[in-house]
């Protein structure tokens, strides 16, 4: 390596900016510019050193900040583009086929490119997923490019600087020395005041306060990559439980995904607000909307098999507790959270039925089915009978002289009977729909005479199980405590020193809230009579000064 | 009188203490350059005492409504809205008491007054809160995420003076040329409240049957008169303007049609107001701005974004995935509300980031504090009106 040396007779790595030691500048760069650049205490940083071996350059390359803003800049354009249209989640169409056509019906040719072209998915595409991971290298990159140097360079840093160092400070002063010793001294005591930490040596002062607010930034991005990792845990197996039950009413099933879990439904409520004396302050809103729900609800009892019970055995439960899941208060357990997500009113539940005498209306007894288990044989008694042949929970139709199912919901059930009686032996056949009776062999003498039908609601229940969610929630507090270490204090520091020939040279730094920090200098200047500072960045203002008016 | 008129008249007292206040504030910039600095310390006290009264009447408003409703008056676009230019007028006494600087004032308490007044254009009857809603997560949620959003904005105002003071209007430049635009499009705001308030008063109302993009049929009010009609419209009230284009059903015609009376009206009182200025906007206002400093101009909005962005990021984003997880199952859902609170948050992590590492200062660190603004704004009305989510309930 070849080190710097500077005229104080440190030596610098190579990539110095600013001497370690006195703040002189030692590159020509630094030499002819009015100002130092303070960022990062003109220390060297690998990126700006190394740039040989591929590692060097990926690593110059992620340590950019340009390249992390325009990491950046890509996340909220392509962000913003996925916002454009609802993304497929949000649509009502599961299958590729169904999804496609949705976008071409309801939004046309647009429709059909953008979900063409993936953008339907943009959050789940695999680049916009590679972006967030370059964020993340960005980051951690970066910061560690930066934040050894500075830490090194805080930690070592000399009282005395270099005048050269001092007049290139954005605050600056230079002038008599009024009080003699005591300019030091009551300066001290002043800084102190201000609570800050206050060090000298012969013939010069280094006031500093908040320097752990420079690590804010470090933190918060720890906070983020922690975040991030949190994330991505959740791509593991077992770390990411997301399902959905439907449950009605009365039964009792077990809960997906966890183990040994079972839940009973006692009852799905749904309340609406009435346009009663205690919601008068909500009449006016009520008589404009119409209907405004205030309340969903599934009543529930939480089962938990015994220990030493076979998967699925369900004759020995053991009740948890009884519970009440609404939107906002899920129930939870053992790290599952079971919410309520949805329900479907008067679901089919009981269908009840006579067995008839066509021609003489006499009743030879009543069967109900439970059109989720039905019986395969209804005894009625004296003789009677009626067997199902078949069960058609969602018909749909006949084909090829078959009847069709939709699907296993009891939206509109049919059965295809045969009913014995002590007339009629040998049977006979009907099939058995809603506002419909087909008796496809041959004229019958007795029917299934419908009665009254009982419903239930069901209830759609989400269960999730996040076992990252501490990770995120770390990583999240992590990142408040640094963006608000970074952006509540403020690094400061004030030099004073006395030259050789008498004069008092003030200097001061912030990283962030120069009003601040000239007040608190404005304070010492006061009662210690330093000589009057300038900004050098705000010459307008110190323009105004001499013409003796404030500024707004 | 019930609670909930005191409480509306409460936030009248604050709307019309802002409007006397912002005079004083004029009066404080306005004295010339000859002048003491006496003449703008007197007018500024008086300026923020009387804003300070408005703003505790302010909050007795948002208390007042608090109890009378059982929750937060956050939960509809007009409360929140309103609460909104509340803590835009909070973040700006705030701003005030470090740097005293009445000339934030007298562009901030503007902005506050035309948030509140676009505010009072949305349904202003209290509204019982749907399951979703029922969560003290949801009440933190949205009450810190617009206080963020109102210190952010206070950067907005300075970015703002700024610029008027910074771009030379004498010569024809793209600098001259936007920031007209944002005038104007702080004008049209102006046009929405106009042209709202203008067919309220008419008490205009027109019924239309449509069909809509799930092919059911449907009927819609609308209270300005149609210029654009929905999919496959007909006029259910007669005597009444009849559409001049019929629009697909993707597209909501009676949102279309408030947006464009908007941009009508909005477009005249600009071109009045250039009538009778005699001068673009920007030019009427720079004179205001001719005693800011620059540099602590750049140094508020810079102070106001690192305030701002912590609380922010707790509000919109932390406290969001919260309630996201209590009322959604789960904390992020790529929801459009959602992904443009994102896109704010990196937006502003971005100018951090431009301003500390690219040393982005002065004139396009202002520029990047009015686009975030424009930003936060999208959020609130934009993407509530045009693009529908999980969140748009108002
Ligand atoms: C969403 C992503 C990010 C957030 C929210 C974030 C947040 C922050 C914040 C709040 C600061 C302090 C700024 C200030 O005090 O004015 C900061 C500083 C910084 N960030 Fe980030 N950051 C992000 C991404 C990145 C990336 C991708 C890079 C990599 C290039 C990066 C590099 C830096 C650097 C170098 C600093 C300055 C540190 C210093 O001066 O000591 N950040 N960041």
């Amino acid at each position: 390596m070849n080190n710097i040396i500077c005229a104080c007779g440190h030596e610098n790595p190579e990539g110095t900016v600013l001497c370690g030691n006195c703040g002189r500048p030692l590159t020509e760069e630094a030499e002819n510019s009015k100002l130092v650049d303070m960022r990062y205490e003109g220390s060297a940083r690998r990126s700006q050193t190394y740039n040989k071996t591929i590692i060097d350059k990926i690593w110059n390359f992620f340590s950019s900040v340009k390249v992390g803003i325009t990491i950046i800049l890509m996340i909220i354009v392509a962000a913003a583009i996925g916002t454009i249209l609802p993304q497929v989640l949000y649509v009502p169409a599961t299958t590729e086929a169904d999804i496609a056509a949705y976008y071409e019906r309801v939004y046309g040719t647009f429709g059909k490119i953008y979900n063409d072209l993936g953008l339907s998915d943009l959050f789940g595409s695999w680049w916009f997923q590679t972006l967030i991971g370059m964020l993340g290298i960005s980051l951690v990159i970066a910061s560690l490019d930066r934040v050894i140097p500075l830490y090194k360079s805080l930690k070592k840093q000399r009282i005395k600087r270099h005048e050269s160092f001092m007049k290139r400070q954005r605050i600056f002063a230079t002038g008599e020395d009024i009080l003699g010793e005591d300019s030091f001294n009551i300066s001290e005591r002043k800084l102190k005041e201000l609570r800050y930490k206050v060090k000298r040596e012969d013939g010069a002062l280094l006031a500093e306060k908040g320097r752990f607010s420079r690590w804010g930034p470090y933190v918060n991005h720890i906070g983020l990559i922690i975040f991030l990792f949190g994330v991505m845990l959740r791509a593991l197996p077992g770390f990411y439980v997301d399902e959905t039950m439907w449950i009605r009413e009365g039964e009792t099933r077990a809960i997906p995904e966890a183990p040994g879990y079972y839940l009973e439904s006692k009852e799905f409520i749904l309340e609406t607000y009435e346009n009663n004396q205690s919601n008068e302050v909500f009449s006016e809103a009520i008589d404009r909307v119409g209907t405004i729900v205030s309340n969903y609800q599934t009543n529930v009892v939480l089962f938990k098999n015994q220990e030493n019970a076979l998967p699925g055995q369900i004759d020995n439960l053991q009740q948890v507790k009884e519970s009440s899941i609404q939107v906002n208060k899920p129930l939870k357990f053992d790290g599952y959270s079971v919410f309520q997500m949805d329900f479907r009113l008067n679901e089919l539940k009981t269908m009840h039925f006579n067995l008839s005498n066509k021609s003489t209306g006499e009743t030879l007894g009543a069967l109900a089915i439970d059109l989720v288990n039905p019986e395969p044989l209804y005894d009625l008694g004296n003789g009677s009978s009626v067997e199902l042949k078949g069960y058609y929970p969602d018909f749909s139709g006949f084909e090829n002289g078959e009847p069709q199912t939709k699907s296993p919901v009891p939206n509109n059930p049919a059965f295809l009977v045969k009913m014995y009686t002590p007339n009629t032996p040998e049977g006979e056949t009907s099939f058995v729909a809603i506002k419909q009776t087909v008796e496809p062999l041959g004229v019958n003498a007795y029917k299934l005479e419908f009665q009254n039908v009982e419903t239930r609601d069901v209830s759609g229940l989400t269960i999730r199980k996040d076992e990252s969610l501490w990770v995120l929630a770390i990583g999240g507090l992590i990142f408040m405590i640094g963006v608000a270490q970074g952006s509540y204090w403020n690094h400061r520091r004030i030099w004073l020193h006395k030259t050789n020939d008498g004069r008092l040279i003030v200097a001061a730094h912030t990283n962030k809230n120069w009003f601040g920090v000239k007040k608190e200098l404005d304070i010492v200047t006061e009662v210690a009579h330093l000589p009057q500072y300038i900004d050098q960045h705000d010459l307008e203002s110190e323009e105004f000064k001499k013409d003796g008016e404030k500024s707004s | 009188m019930t609670l909930v008129s005191i409480s509306g008249n409460l936030l009248f007292i604050a709307f019309i203490c802002y409007l006397i206040a912002t005079f004083f504030f004029g009066g404080a910039v306005r004295g010339s350059k000859t002048e003491t600095s006496k003449f703008e310390k007197k007018w500024g006290r008086i300026g923020i005492v009387i804003t300070v009264a408005g703003f505790i009447s302010n909050l007795a408003y948002f208390i007042t409504r608090w109890i009378a409703a059982g929750h937060a008056p956050v939960s509809n676009l007009f409360e929140f809205t309103t609460a909104f230019g509340m803590m835009l007028v909070g973040s700006f006494i705030l701003i005030y008491f470090i740097y005293k600087t009445p000339l934030i004032g007298l562009f901030a308490l503007p902005m506050a007054i035309i948030i509140i007044a676009y505010a009072s254009m949305f349904p202003r009857e209290i509204t019982p809160l749907i399951p979703a809603l029922k969560s003290y997560w949801l009440t933190i949620h949205v009450i810190t995420a617009a206080l963020g959003e109102s210190i952010l904005a206070i950067s907005a105002v300075a970015g703002l003076i700024y610029l008027l003071k910074n771009v030379d209007l004498t010569k024809k430049s793209k600098q001259r040329f936007w920031l007209e635009i944002v005038m104007y499009t702080l004008v049209l705001t102006v046009g929405f409240v106009a042209s709202t308030t203008t067919y309220k008063v008419m008490d205009y109302e027109a019924t239309f049957s449509y069909v809509d993009k799930e092919q059911k049929a449907k009927e819609i009010t609308y209270n300005a008169p149609a210029i654009f009609g929905m999919n496959e419209y007909k006029v259910l009230s007669s005597d009444k303007m009849i559409p001049l284009v019929e629009t697909p059903a993707i597209v909501n015609a009676k949102k279309l049609t408030t947006v464009t009376w908007s941009l009508i009206f909005g477009t005249i009182i600009y071109g009045l107001l250039r009538l009778i200025l005699r001068k673009s906007l920007s030019a009427f206002l720079q004179p205001f701005t001719r005693k800011a400093n620059l540099q602590l101009m750049d140094e508020i909005g810079y102070r106001a974004v690192s305030i701002g962005f912590p609380v922010f990021t707790l509000g919109a984003l932390i406290f969001a995935m919260i309630w996201a997880q209590e009322a959604w199952s789960r904390f992020w859902g790529w929801d459009p509300k959602e992904v443009w609170a994102l896109i704010t948050w990196l937006f502003y992590a971005a100018f951090l980031h431009l301003r500390l590492s690219r040393g982005w200062h002065g004139e396009k660190s202002a520029w990047l504090a009015v686009i975030g603004f424009i930003i936060i704004m999208f959020n609130l009305i934009a993407v509530n009106l045009i693009i529908a989510g999980l969140h748009s309930y108002a």
